[in-house]
């Protein structure tokens, strides 16, 4: 069963990869943030099994974003395996010492105290001028182990680059799901207090999905900054990380490619909707994020699963 | 010594601007256990529905006393309006489901009433400065003090005093206690708690909207200042404690003097002051400064 | 060979005195009988000795260590283990993956990799299906936790504390919210599956019949304290006993 669908996933991945050349550049550069941004969800679907949602997810996405700029404008390093590399890196070296505060709490207090720490970042962004304050910076066009493509190549590798690290990480996350630390999310979320009692400290294993969602939120900044060769201050606003949960919930807990499929429907009703209605692009995506909650409470991933009609309870 | 009676003037207008936002928002959380992140657009709203009326009103050289009730009661109407569709039209249908859904919820709502200020007043900025002329300035010593801002503090004083008086003395607000403590528990004692939860989301809203008003003379009224606010107002709710009105007060004034002593004496954290104000008090209080303990589980 | 032992135990809670004085030795394999009205201390008690709660003075000790206000995972990973009063369980799982995870756990010692390892590994899984052999509730396993009827939870809680090989298990009134007809048959049924593994029980009951049918030894607890210690004709026999806890048959008219 699960093999199975790992292979479908990977097929897709394929398959979108050998179409992007003769797809238009305006859909193959919504496709490459998508993906990216599918990495951010991916880590918040990892923490929302276990019942948490940080409203912060921001902080390690800017992170990433701003590892990758200032490494290659100041440090003059172009290759984009280092950059994305270090940049997820430091996202998870925040994460790790963030996560010995955010671990003790729960609810709407853990969403908050990820909010301010957020915010606190974005506050040092603003008033830094070195990094560049409220109009961010430029990044520097990128290299791939040498090669440095420009225009419509360069939209290709970093599409492709996206796709095969997405696929990675979606790989490794349907892994870690089955693993103990990851299955033991739902009676996380069900009954803490239990688990306290058959020997396990919650607290250390939702610091292992901290670090985890840490880690993919900076690996999407890092990839975001190269696909959009720009960082700002707002990758660590609050609307930055409300957007991420908003594609959380539309995605559903259910499944890994559900975070990838979310957040590429995301993007594309964003991108429709400020085309057609660039005023009201918002009253669309709240008339979205509301008709999902009221009508498909278990996000869109709940549709493939009855599509699929799998009796495998997703685990 | 001036400068600490700057800091201490600012730091007061600060927090009572904190205040005013943040008791709405801390009253829906206390009664229903709902963040509402809608109240930054009652508070935006509650901006631009005076800034308009109140505009007019100036314009058409009626007598000032009247110009500042208008504010209170265009902010209460709005309050009103939007209160009763967001609660009756929405939360009613997603009421018992997991608390981070109803945030959401919320925030769908938000971003929807943003679009909806841009489709009525459009992205131009609307100046409101006839009522702070009006109040005027004194002068204490050296400086300068605004009657507005003066006028501000006496009206977050007055509502500290006015909830904490509804809250204890009136029927009604022992009829809330009940409900803050316990919704099951209150509607096993014959309390309508339906009704109670759309009169104080009601309330909340015109709080929230009577907020934006009385600041509009103040800033910019322009679109995005619903978002601001409700990051502030939340860091406050948060440090005073979810559902305490006195959490509310004692975090406004943490918070507004401490962002007053950086504005002046350290600029570069004025920004964040606020949220690692909440970060530190939320280390040592995990559930914020004044809330009560949960009962045993087990 | 004393397992357990406990040395002037107290706990306040500001200025309610809930437990004082408790000073006693468990033998290892022995099973104590825990009664006394609610309010009595003995849940808090047995709180206490699982570390969700810190004693405000006193010792408790397991064999030579002293494991006064350790936390409870820690007690547990020494053997400790414990059922609720109100069962504790996964709700939103089935009972069989309730037993997995509960399987999982108790294998774990804290290292990275062990917490990394596959949770329905065939070690787990073998574990998990003895479990619900022995506690009967095998024709349960594809039931959501969360609809299960009160003796079926209960028993899954305690197959859930037990599965993981402890050496103590407490027990807080292991069969509450059963009905009268049911309760013996759950004892026999726990009593029965813990009978080859050699463990010290300790079970909080109502039931005064239960007590004298299961239980090696009585404690009463009283007031925060214990008011009788002995084998259960003897205990249960005790004027005090008799008059603050299980009360006297009577012949109708208030003679006892």
């Amino acid at each position: 069963m699960c093999s199975r669908t790992n292979l479908v996933g990977a097929l897709a991945f394929i398959a979108a990869a050998a179409a992007a050349p003769a797809l238009p550049a305006w859909l193959v550069s919504l496709a490459t943030i998508a993906f990216a941004n599918g990495l951010v969800v991916l880590g918040l679907v990892v923490l929302w099994r276990a019942g948490l949602v940080p409203f912060g997810q921001a902080l390690f996405y800017a992170i990433g974003a701003y590892a990758v700029a200032l490494l290659s404008r100041y440090a003059g390093w172009e290759d984009v395996f280092l950059l994305v590399a270090i940049g997820a890196a430091a996202a998870g070296i925040v994460a790790f010492l963030v996560g010995f505060l955010l671990a003790r709490y729960r609810d709407i207090f853990f969403a908050m105290l990820s909010l301010a720490m957020s915010m606190i970042l974005y506050g040092v962004l603003v008033k830094t001028q070195t990094l560049g304050s409220t109009d961010g910076f430029h990044v520097e066009a990128a290299s791939f182990l040498g090669y440095a493509p420009h225009g419509q190549a360069l939209n290709l590798m970093l599409f492709w680059l996206v796709l095969a690290v997405s696929a990675i990480a979606a790989l490794l996350i349907s892994l870690y799901f089955r693993t103990v630390a990851g299955a033991l999310a739902v009676p996380v979320r069900d009954n803490e207090i239990r688990l306290e009692f058959l020997g396990i400290s919650v607290n250390r294993l939702i610091h292992l999905k901290l670090v985890i969602a840490g880690v993919l939120a900076g690996l999407g900044g890092a990839l975001a900054a190269l696909a959009v060769a720009h960082v700002d201050p707002n990758m660590a606003y609050w609307t930055t990380s409300g957007g991420f949960v908003f594609v959380t919930i539309l995605a559903g807990a259910g499944s890994v490619a559900a975070a990838f499929v979310g957040s590429f429907v995301f993007e594309l009703v964003r991108s429709i909707a400020v085309d057609l209605v660039p005023g009201l692009w918002q009253l669309i995506l709240g008339s979205v994020l509301l008709l999902t909650i009221l009508f498909l409470p278990e996000g869109l991933g709940s549709v493939f699963h009855r599509l699929r009609r799998s009796p495998e309870k997703a685990s | 010594m001036l400068t600490a009676f700057a800091i201490l003037t600012d730091g007061l207008v600060y927090a009572a601007y904190l205040f005013v936002v943040a008791i709405g928002l801390t009253l829906i959380f206390g009664v229903m256990k709902i963040l509402n992140v809608a109240h930054g657009s009652f508070y935006a709203f509650g901006a631009f529905g005076a800034a308009s009326a109140v505009g007019i009103y100036f314009e058409k050289g009626w007598p000032v006393a009247g110009g500042f009730l208008i504010m209170v009661l265009v902010a209460m109407g709005i309050g009103l309006v939007l209160g009763l569709i967001i609660e009756r039209g929405l939360l009613r249908l997603v009421c018992g489901r997991d608390e981070v859904i109803v945030v959401l919820v919320t925030f769908a709502a938000s971003l929807i009433l943003e679009d909806m200020i841009l489709l009525i007043w459009g992205t131009q900025s609307y100046p409101l400065y006839q009522p702070l002329a009006a109040a005027g300035n004194f002068e204490v010593g050296s400086l300068v003090l605004s009657g507005y801002d003066m006028g501000l503090i006496a009206l977050a004083v007055a509502l500290a005093i006015a909830a904490h008086w509804a809250l204890k003395y009136t029927r009604y607000g022992r009829l809330l206690t009940v409900v803050i403590f316990d919704h099951e528990t209150a509607a096993a004692f014959g309390i309508n708690v339906t009704v109670v939860f759309t009169v104080t989301f009601i309330i909340g809203a015109m709080l929230g909207a009577l907020g934006g008003a009385v600041m509009a003379p103040k800033i910019s009224v322009t679109l995005g200042i619903g978002v601001e606010v409700i990051v502030h107002a939340f860091a406050v709710v948060a440090t005073g404690g979810m559902g305490s009105i006195e959490g509310a007060l004692v975090g406004a004034l943490i918070v507004g003097l401490c962002r007053a002593a950086a504005v002046h004496l350290v600029p570069q954290l004025e920004l964040f002051v606020i949220y690692a104000v909440m970060a530190l008090v939320l280390a040592f209080r995990p559930h914020g400064l004044f809330t009560q303990v949960p009962p045993r589980k087990i | 060979m004393t397992i357990l032992s406990v040395r002037d135990l107290e706990k306040t809670f500001g200025s309610i005195v809930a437990v004082r004085d408790i000073t006693l030795d468990v033998p290892a394999e022995q099973t104590v009988g825990i009664i006394g009205a609610n309010g009595a201390g003995k849940t808090t008690f047995i709180n206490m000795i699982t570390g969700h709660l810190k004693p405000s003075k006193g010792t408790i000790r397991l064999e030579d260590r002293d494991i006064t206000g350790w936390p409870s995972r820690a007690i547990t990973r020494l053997g400790i283990s414990r059922s609720f009063q109100m069962a504790q369980i996964f709700p939103s799982l089935t009972v069989f993956e309730n037993m997995c995870a509960a399987a999982a756990a108790s294998g774990l010692d804290g290292a990275l990799m062990r917490v990394l390892a596959p949770l329905r590994s065939p070690a787990t899984i073998e574990q998990a299906n003895t479990a619900l052999e022995r506690f009967r509730i095998a024709p349960y396993r594809g039931a959501l936790a969360s609809t299960l009827p009160q003796g079926v939870r209960k028993l899954l809680d305690i197959a859930m504390a037990v599965v993981g090989s402890p050496r103590i298990l407490l027990l807080d009134e292991p069969t509450s919210g059963i009905s009268v007809e049911e309760k013996f048959g759950v004892m026999d049924v726990v009593m029965s599956a813990l009978k080859s593994r050699r463990l010290t029980v300790l079970f909080v009951e109502h039931d005064m019949e239960v007590v004298a049918r299961f239980a090696d030894r009585v404690l009463a607890f009283y007031d925060g304290t214990v008011i009788a210690d002995g084998a259960p004709a003897l205990a249960l026999a005790d004027p005090r006993v008799q008059t603050l806890i299980s009360g006297t048959k009577t012949d109708g008219q208030g003679h006892a």
